[in-house]
């Protein structure tokens, strides 16, 4: 589904962050990206995601054998791909009901689609709220105004839930989430996965990975994925940090 | 233009005198004793820095005279419907080229009055004489030639505890086949314990290059609230200059909303004297323009009591080549403790050539007292810009989006649901939105 091959990407001022990323994301998988601070985690999701302030200056990132470079942000999600935001904006004025009116209507236009008859969006938007334990006063709300951690988080998966994305990528969703919230939020994650969807977890903790069981976990150092395991991986990580894979990469 | 405008008094002194009185009349001479010694300001005086009246000069007016007879017009209700609120039962006052227009308007004298200048010298003189250039205390030429010559305009007075049963939409429209440069005057009396809401606009109907000088006095006495909202969207022909005052007393409140979004030159003048203790002041302000459009600001609130509060949030988007101006200025007077006085103005530019020039002042002379100000010039947030795309809302309609909820706070104070929604509509309209 998703093929990242020897990307490389950096800022426009040349300095160099991903340095020949490979990954493959097959349907029904769900993959976790793990690394220390700087190792250019967020990076990958804002470039996959198609954010205009990174450079690519090298590879490709395929989609179903498309590639995605030239695709505008808003082209990219409608082809699928979804990126949970490490840290969601505020938009003072509009509200969470209306801005995902407006995204889900704008997806259906791109295939051709009529906008969402109002009755049934409200009927959606509630199904969902519902799986997050979020309250419908919610989507009155201006979107991610004085929202709390766990509430900004929670509007992402809420979003994610709406837009029904193909690929979804979670960039440190966990981090400044208590127990209760991670929980909701993984539960939430878990009942989306299908056999036709991609999850891609980008986190710091094992944490997460308890609630949103990878199948493969990778760690992202230096701008490249340098060990691949299975959810093994992640423990052994959470146990010795990340200084016996910088001493093994030392070398090379 | 200096001339024929000295000439047209002359010409009229001695009608306007009889009319008026003598009181009213030495006002009339004083001001245009000054307006022939001043001139039209230029871009040398402080106050018109950043605003040419030069291009407005240049064009050849007709002048209304101040007593114009009721010109030929066929206009009909329906004709300029869309510029009223739609389902909005209001009470209307409606000039065309200058003259009331008794056809299209619907006034009242029953609870309060709603009327006319022009109908209101020979029946209140009294009246007129104590209201009449009471509050347009500024040394400024256009202030000073309406003064002396303007006769005509909107009369509301809304008498001692009456809350007044309907809004009053006061319009102006022009549609002379010349251009036409006219001078009006609104009176506004809220006596104690009243409640009022106010709407006024004008509006040119055809693209010639109109010029209307406006001035408004706004009493409001203690305890009494008004609300006045001018909707100025004029085509990009015209020129706006308004002057408008408001004096409040104690426990007071006065809500001035100016939407400025569109006309070739637009200056408004707005300033508050918070005479009582207790008294609220809220001035808000929207401008949205493009092309040439150039909108000038300048506003003054001036704490002269103890115990008053003033909050001023203006903002603008500016795209194309226009231009806009906020000067804001907050005299905190020394005797004027416990004042809480907040002023923001943000600005948005859409591009590289629109332009913005804007001063925040506080003069602050009391030393206990609660005061902000701020300013912001800027583009579209690109967070928030990529955080839309992301979800899939195309780039065009992102950037609206956002400029829609930059907008949003200048409708915080319109509380009629009719104008709230007309107000949506322009602002959609003016961002290019398609979202509801």
């Amino acid at each position: 589904m998703l093929s990242i091959q020897n990307l490389q990407a950096g800022l426009a001022d040349g300095t160099s962050i991903l340095k020949g990323i490979n990954l493959e994301v097959k349907p029904g998988e769900v993959h976790a990206i793990m690394g220390p601070n700087g190792s250019g985690k967020s990076t990958l999701s804002s470039v996959v995601a198609g954010r205009e302030e990174y450079e690519v200056t090298g590879g490709d990132v395929l989609l179903d054998g498309e590639s995605l470079l030239d695709c505008s942000p808003e082209e990219r999600a409608h082809k699928g791909i979804f990126l949970s935001f490490q840290y969601p904006v505020e938009i003072p004025g509009v509200s969470v009901s209306n801005f995902i009116k407006t995204a889900l209507n704008s997806h259906r236009a791109a295939r051709g689609e009529g906008p969402l008859e109002a009755a049934l969006l409200l009927k959606k938007m509630r199904e969902k709220l519902e799986l997050l334990e979020m309250d419908k006063s919610f989507l009155s709300r201006s979107l991610n105004e004085g929202f709390s951690g766990g509430e900004k988080k929670r509007n992402e998966i809420f979003q994610m839930a709406m837009l029904e994305p193909r690929l979804a990528i979670l960039d440190e969703t966990d981090s400044g989430l208590d127990i209760d919230a991670l929980r909701i939020v993984a539960q939430g994650v878990n009942a989306l996965k299908s056999p036709t969807n991609a999850v891609v977890v980008i986190t710091h903790y094992q944490r997460l990975l308890e609630y949103i069981v990878p199948d493969f976990v990778h760690v992202l150092l230096h701008g490249k994925i340098v060990k691949s395991g299975t959810k093994d991986l992640a423990l052994e990580l959470e146990e010795r940090g990340y200084d016996w894979i910088k001493k093994e990469n030392a070398g090379k | 233009m200096h001339n024929t405008l000295l000439n047209l008094y002359a010409e009229h002194e001695a009608d306007l005198a009889r009319e008026s009185g003598d009181a009213v009349a030495s006002k009339r001479r004083t001001a245009i004793d000054r307006f022939e010694a001043l001139g039209f300001p230029t871009k040398k005086w402080e106050s018109w820095k950043y605003t040419s009246l030069k291009s407005t000069l240049a064009t050849e007016y007709t002048t209304v005279p101040p007593f114009a007879s009721a010109s030929q017009h066929a206009l009909e209700f329906k004709d300029l419907e869309s510029y009223f609120l739609d389902e909005l039962d209001a009470y209307r006052v409606v000039f065309v080229n200058g003259v009331y227009s008794s056809w299209l308007s619907s006034t009242t004298h029953q609870g309060l009055d709603v009327c006319t200048l022009g109908s209101s010298w020979r029946k209140s003189p009294d009246w007129l004489a104590e209201n009449f250039a009471a509050l347009d205390e500024l040394d400024e030429p256009l202030v000073l030639l309406n003064r002396a010559l303007a006769r005509e305009g909107a009369l509301v007075h809304v008498p001692k505890n009456t809350a007044a049963d309907k809004p009053i939409q006061i319009f102006y429209f022009t549609t002379a086949d010349e251009p036409l440069f006219s001078q009006v005057r609104n009176i506004v009396v809220v006596e104690s314990g009243a409640r009022v809401e106010i709407i006024e606009r004008h509006q040119a109907l055809n693209g010639k290059a109109h010029w209307t000088n406006a001035v408004t006095e706004i009493r409001v006495a203690p305890n009494a609230h008004l609300r006045y909202t001018k909707l100025q969207n004029d085509v990009s022909t015209a020129t706006l200059t308004d002057a408008t005052f408001v004096h409040q007393a104690a426990d007071s409140t006065a809500v001035v909303n100016t939407f400025s979004c569109g006309g070739k030159l637009t200056r408004n003048d707005l300033r508050f004297h918070l005479a009582g203790s207790n008294a609220e002041a809220h001035l808000h302000g929207l401008t949205l323009i493009h092309g040439d459009e150039h909108v000038d600001h300048r506003t003054y609130v001036d704490h002269a009591v103890p115990h008053c509060t003033s909050h001023e949030v203006y903002k603008g988007v500016y795209d194309g080549r226009s231009h806009g101006v906020f000067n804001g200025q907050i005299m905190v007077r020394p005797q004027a403790q416990k004042t809480l006085a907040y002023q923001q103005n943000d600005n948005l530019l859409l591009n590289d050539r629109a332009q913005i020039d804007t001063k925040p002042q506080l003069e602050i002379f009391a030393d206990d007292v609660k005061c902000s100000h701020g300013c912001t010039v800027g583009q579209l947030d690109a967070d928030a810009l990529f955080y839309l795309r992301a979800r899939g809302i195309p780039e065009t309609e992102a950037r609206a989006l956002l400029m829609l909820a930059f907008a949003n706070d200048a409708l915080a104070q319109v509380e009629l649901p009719a104008l709230e929604r007309k107000l949506h509509a322009l602002i959609h309209k003016k961002l290019r939105v398609s979202v509801s």
